[in-house]
């Protein structure tokens, strides 16, 4: 209860602030818009040379890419940790974090939150809206919860791999770019999975299963009933990347030692 | 010009010591062009050729384009647009060289070090992992070295630009930011730009950007062929030698309304 309460307190004073500068937010908005037009530009002119991908059809891949963005924008709305190396470890503003009384993972969460992030999960949504209506989609009551329980299971399974990789900081200083990196590798779960050879596939869906914030769930609601039961695998998934980051972090909060001053 | 010659010199020797960040510069390269080429793969499936271009060329155009963006790019925008906010920006206007050219220098020094130690080393890796063609023809490597010193002179030009409107505009995250899209989406880097449509081309064609990275991985892939080749250079030319005009312009009118915040 008391952590609800902290959340929300944190979340007017974020919102407040942001309502200040209104312009900034506005480019923020349009830019982030942008960026999710560059893929969909991507996939409107190749469907235009092609009529299947592995055979998934053009609104299959816009289904996929739409589904993707929600769960991407949940995770950039409340998981912005890829500084924390420099703005949390090198600056000892971590020590400032571990003399309060709330988990000390829970507030990074909250003092980095950026809710106009969401916005991404808007237009994710009018995507899949657009592809399943031009698909015929049949959606049933329960499939609204199946939607939020994997959003959450594909938002978790990418908290649970940069806050893994956050955690190197507690031990080791050094600077590293495994970040944008794994960025980087985060595409791939954009596209169907058959279409990469099998190492890349065991890797996205095992080792940094990125396959399950896109491709997987996504078959369940496209009813390619050969995927289901990766797709139910999703939210498992999440939790257990979650987890593991969670010890990650106790684990590593143990031996920091503090570097400012 | 000696000035500038050490300039270049500089910021190479500054990037080298730093070196070990660019090894995982070429990961993220790699990994990227992997994506690209996977999707068109699949894209090509069964077909010998898609707009003049075979999957081999094509494969070759993603890694050419990946590996050249790591020579023409820069944030010298960012930076210009930095030192204004900064106010150090005063600091450099009085100082014996023209400012403009300095920051050009320094990106050619980046750009300089990034061929070196990203790119070539890059290349390699990739030639291992992916089925690429290159051409034996010499002619084509030297049209591709000329194609690729516009575009970072095309490029440079733009950044310069936009870089040049924050002294009016004190504030430009969000024209720098929309620059970059235009680039990645216009300059053929995700995509060739004779995939679009034909009205898309049309426009384009009256744009500088398929200068940036379209035209110099067309040369290399030899989808253009003779006179493709020449009209292409010709275009690169064209639009490095126009883009001074703004340049100067919007220069001369941005010393006279300068203000200096702080500094």
């Amino acid at each position: 209860m008391f952590y609800v309460s902290v959340f929300f307190q944190y979340m007017a004073q974020y919102i407040k602030t942001k309502l200040q500068y209104r312009t900034d937010l506005i480019v923020e908005f349009v830019s982030d818009l942008m960026f999710q037009a560059v893929n969909l530009i991507f996939i409107l002119v190749v469907f235009g040379h092609t009529q299947l991908l592995h055979g998934w059809t053009r609104d299959e891949i816009l289904f996929i890419y739409g589904f993707f963005l929600v769960p991407y924008a949940v995770f950039g709305a409340f998981f912005n940790i890829w500084d924390f190396n420099e703005r949390y470890i090198v600056r000892g503003e971590m020590d400032r974090v571990l003399t309060r009384p709330v988990h000390s993972l829970f507030q990074i969460i909250l003092e980095r939150m950026e809710l106009e992030s969401l916005l991404g999960g808007v237009t994710g949504i009018i995507i899949m809206i657009y592809a399943s209506a031009r698909l015929h989609l049949v959606f049933h009551w329960y499939d609204v919860l199946v939607f939020i329980v994997f959003v959450l299971g594909g938002a978790l399974v990418y908290a649970g791999v940069f806050i893994s990789l956050a955690t190197i900081s507690f031990w080791s200083d050094a600077r590293s770019s495994i970040m944008p990196m794994m960025y980087n590798i985060s595409n791939y779960g954009r596209y169907p999975i058959d279409i990469y050879n099998r190492f890349i596939r065991y890797i996205l869906t095992w080792i940094l299963p990125f396959a399950f914030v896109g491709v997987y769930p996504s078959a369940y609601f496209l009813g390619k009933t050969e995927w289901y039961g990766y797709a139910f695998l999703t939210p498992v998934m999440g939790l257990i990347f979650f987890i593991i980051a969670v010890f990650l972090w106790n684990a590593g909060v143990k031996r920091y030692r503090g570097a400012g001053n | 010009m000696d000035k500038y010659i050490e300039m270049i010199r500089i910021r190479f020797l500054m990037m080298l010591a730093y070196r070990t960040n660019y090894y995982t510069g070429i990961l993220i390269y790699s990994i990227n062009i992997g994506a690209y080429y996977f999707l068109w793969s699949a894209i090509y499936s069964d077909k010998p050729s898609i707009q003049g271009m075979s999957i081999e060329q094509m494969t070759t155009y993603v890694a050419v384009s990946w590996m050249a963006r790591a020579f023409y790019f820069n944030n010298i925008d960012r930076e210009i647009a930095m030192e204004i906010k900064e106010g150090k920006v005063a600091v450099e206007l009085i100082r014996p060289y023209s400012y403009l050219g300095m920051k050009t220098m320094q990106g050619l020094g980046e750009g300089i070090f990034r061929l070196l130690f990203l790119s070539l080393p890059g290349m390699i890796i990739v030639i291992f992992l992916f089925p690429l063609h290159f051409s034996t023809n010499v002619s084509t490597w030297i049209y591709f070295a000329l194609s690729i010193t516009l575009s970072f002179i095309i490029n440079s030009e733009l950044n310069l630009l936009a870089g040049v409107v924050t002294f009016f505009t004190l504030n430009n995250e969000g024209l720098l930011r929309a620059k970059r899209f235009i680039i990645d989406l216009f300059s053929g880097l995700i995509l060739p730009i004779s995939f679009y449509p034909a009205w898309a081309q049309e426009v384009m064609k009256y744009f500088p950007f398929q200068g940036i990275s379209y035209i110099p991985s067309m040369i290399v892939t030899e989808s253009f062929q003779g006179q493709a080749v020449i009209d292409g250079l010709l275009f690169q030319l064209v639009w490095s030698v126009m883009l001074l005009i703004p340049i100067r312009l919007l220069w001369r009118a941005a010393k006279k309304q300068l203000v200096i915040q702080g500094g």
